[in-house]
């Protein structure tokens, strides 16, 4: 489970958060909804955010946190600038997913679920893309690389920490 | 409010229908591109473009239709495009590949044969779609529209004679006659369970509370099936027709599509769906002129496997956390905000209109005799045609991997095939003569889940299978209940010491305890069904189990601390190329001389394995 961090600043403006809220019915059947554009805009949840939406909502703020926390698609630390996805469906599991996983944790040094302390990278590993017939498959900051072997691992990371 | 094209009466819908279905006939040609996921990612998109540019170059826009259809189910050969009248099959279409199909084949009808479709066994080139074995053999019901419309366009759909179902049922039949039909066609559903989808609608219709609702399962979180997906993104106008003549039997006025994040073009295609149906009167007040309002939203999940089951679901809709609930009380009494509730999953929905327009009596005659109808399979894995396969129920496990998937590639042997997702279980070759229908797989001990089939060969551990899907449960798991949340836990615990070579005498029985405690204690499906990959991988492959336990050794080569890599000296030239990739210089040996492995050095990260041109390095 991810630690609520305090933080002084992060950075984000109460205002743009508040543009996220307004385009949102102020019923709790939103929060969902609120919390992935809220993600999708920073790319994680910020603290202020929480807070902000379940004063919208009019709901307690535990309630945000539960739902914050439970589900996948959210998360409460700031991710990296290159965001990679392992697929480590069944389909890419008997093709060797692990370890392209493993490779890719060797070569940057970091776990699934972290982001490497230069922030250039976050690892993640999803359940499925449905894009089985390319399998092993891993999605760079949305771009597909499929057949994937452990030994193209390093250089196609290379690609992407120079962009 | 009503929009100006909003269609006023039935007879309006069905000139539409003809018009439409006309305009297909005026048109020289069209060029279909499959433009779902699997091609995607593929590059179809800038394949798109340059077929769009060159049509406008050879000024050919007028008579030749582009079409950007949802998924053709072969995704292995993707990009893949279709030159119908003629139904001339490419594969594998590459950008600079346009200027030649559109030169030869489009304007002179020259078959260009680098693109077609190659049969292994004979090296026979094959020009037709409906010639090639991966689709010959199937029965395209639910899937077939999907290479042919295109998922944006609602006036496709109305080509193909959509919405005439939602047509027959407001002009012709009754609520109670459209519940009759749909119990007597035998359809079950498809997410999973199988429960007979006419039974669920007339206990929903039959619930006490003015306010119902519908809703279209689309969380499809089963990892190697993608068949729903691609529904939504190809045909979605299909499941919202089953929907509004759901809502029309049932009683209910408003619906919702629960639908994974993961899955955007779903969701954008979806949307410009409904927009649509709502711009044509299909959806919203008095539809079609008649007294039935409805309207259907999208609520799209936050990733987690559990919403799957419908009250984890019904309750992530409101905006909660996921748990399930024990079910002494039925959804179909009190589901979504405790009003009665029918859920159903978007492969059901999108054979309701075909039922209703084809008759219960003709469904009924394709299938078994208690699973009726088609299913649609995503074959995966170590299989030839990677692909969606839609098959009549019943067909055997052999005609589905062998005859449509072209078997296992690399000359490999078949192992096993795993069916229902994580909560199934693996079939091994003795049994792939059985014939697939709900009751025929659980009786082996799997199930039918969502129709993921995922076909293993000699490579695959399969008790590294039984450890992935455990990690996958336990990882998964709300936590809600005990048996789920801990049994799974040490479930996973024990296979996970197993395959690292710490495995003891009694750990099998030890599992097989646990594993049924887990299936008779747990609360929700989720968990009831969660030990079956390891009770089935016990059943059918107990001896891997015990070479893992007692000798130490993974014969598949799976398992990283029960094997090694090495080097064999009669076949390594020492061209050093796996010397100077290995990350850990675990690799020693002089140009043009054998090299081998040090075994203390290696962390068995196969890249040696996998740059080696001689097949030099083995695992032993």
């Amino acid at each position: 489970m991810e630690q609520i961090q305090e933080k002084e600043k992060t950075g984000i403006d109460i205002k743009d958060i508040k543009g996220i809220l307004k385009k949102f019915h102020n019923t709790s059947e939103s929060l969902i909804a609120i919390l992935q554009e809220i993600q999708k805009t920073f790319n994680y949840i910020p603290q202020e955010s929480v807070s902000e939406t379940a004063k919208y909502l009019d709901i307690p703020l535990h309630q945000v946190y539960s739902v914050a926390t439970f589900y996948k698609a959210f998360s409460l630390k700031p991710k990296g600038r290159n965001i990679i996805q392992v697929c480590m469906g069944t389909a890419c599991h008997v093709r060797g997913a692990q370890q392209i996983l493993e490779e890719i944790e060797r070569q940057i040094g970091i776990k699934s679920g972290d982001t490497s302390e230069d922030g250039e990278f976050s690892l993640e590993t999803v359940n499925c893309l449905g894009a089985c017939a390319l399998g092993p498959i891993m999605v760079v900051n949305g771009e597909y690389h499929g057949n994937m072997v452990t030994s193209k691992v390093s250089r196609l990371l290379k690609e992407y920490s120079k962009k | 409010m009503k929009t100006a094209t909003a269609i006023k009466n039935i007879d309006e819908l069905y000139e539409l229908n003809k018009k439409y279905s006309q305009r297909k006939e005026k048109w020289e040609k069209s060029v279909a591109i499959c433009a779902g996921t699997g091609c995607r990612a593929n590059k179809a998109v800038s394949l798109i473009s340059a077929f769009k540019e060159e049509f406008k170059k050879k000024n050919i826009e007028e008579n030749i239709v582009l079409k950007e259809t949802g998924c053709h189910g072969l995704c292995e050969k993707g990009p893949l495009v279709v030159i119908r009248p003629d139904n001339i099959f490419y594969q594998h279409v590459k950008p600079e590949d346009v200027i030649q199909i559109v030169d030869k084949t489009i304007l002179s009808g020259e078959i260009i044969e680098s693109l077609l479709y190659v049969l292994p066994e004979d090296k026979k080139q094959i020009v037709k779609e409906e010639e090639i074995p991966f689709y010959k053999w199937q029965k395209r019901l639910v899937f077939g529209q999907n290479g042919h419309i295109d998922p944006r366009s609602i006036e496709d759909y109305f080509g193909v004679d959509g919405y005439s179902a939602l047509a027959k049922v407001l002009t012709e039949m009754t609520p109670e006659q459209v519940i009759e039909e749909i119990e007597k066609s035998g359809l079950r559903g498809r997410g999973g369970g199988g429960f007979p989808t006419g039974r669920k609608w007339r206990s929903t219709r039959n619930a006490e509370g003015d306010i119902k609702y519908v809703i279209c399962n689309a969380d499809e979180g089963d990892p190697g099936a993608y068949m729903d997906r691609s529904l939504l993104e190809g045909n979605p106008h299909s499941v919202i027709e089953g929907m509004i003549i759901g809502a029309y039997a049932i009683g209910a006025n408003q619906g919702y599509v629960y639908v994974r994040n993961e899955y955007p073009l779903a969701v954008e295609n979806l949307l410009v769906a409904l927009e649509k149906a709502r711009e044509y009167g299909l959806l919203g007040e008095n539809i079609l002129g008649t007294d039935l309002s409805f309207d259907i939203k999208i609520s799209k999940g936050g990733g987690a496997f559990v919403c799957g089951e419908s009250t984890a679901l019904m309750l992530s809709i409101e905006g909660k956390v996921g748990e399930p609930r024990t079910k002494h009380i039925h959804t179909s009494e009190s589901g979504l905000y405790e009003r009665p509730t029918n859920l159903n999953n978007v492969e059901t929905w999108a054979n309701v209109p075909i039922i209703i327009n084809r008759g219960a009596d003709w469904y009924r005659s394709i299938g078994t005799e208690n699973s009726k109808g088609t299913k649609i399979f995503s074959l995966v894995g170590k299989v030839v045609n990677t692909g969606l396969v839609e098959v009549p129920m019943g067909i055997t496990l052999k005609q589905i991997i062998f005859d449509i998937g072209g078997g296992i590639p690399g000359g490999k042997k078949f192992k096993a095939v795993q069916t229902g997702g994580p909560s199934g279980g693996c079939i091994p070759s003795e049994l792939l003569d059985m014939p697939v229908d709900f009751d025929e797989l659980t009786r082996v001990g799997s199930m039918m889940g969502s129709g993921g089939m995922i076909v293993m060969d000699e490579d695959t551990c399969m008790v590294d299978v039984a450890r992935y899907f455990l990690s996958f449960l336990v990882e998964e798991s709300c936590g809600k209940c005990t048996p789920c949340r801990d049994g799974n836990y040490q479930l996973y615990q024990i296979l996970n010491r197993i395959t690292e070579g710490e495995g003891k005498e009694g750990d099998i029985e030890l599992l097989e305890e646990i594993a049924e405690t887990v299936r008779d204690a747990s609360l929700c499906a989720l968990g009831k069904t969660a030990p079956n990959p390891v009770l089935s991988t016990i059943r059918y492959f107990r001896d891997e189990y015990e070479k893992h336990i007692t000798d130490k050794k993974c014969p598949a080569g799976v398992c990283k601390n029960l094997f090694n890599f090495a080097i064999l000296e009669e076949k390594c030239t020492g061209c050093m190329l796996c010397l100077k990739r290995c990350p850990q210089d675990a690799i020693v040996g002089e140009r043009k001389q054998p090299h081998s492995i040090i075994q203390e050095k290696c962390i068995k990260c196969g890249i040696c394995f996998d740059v080696c041109r001689y097949d030099a390095v083995i695992k032993v």
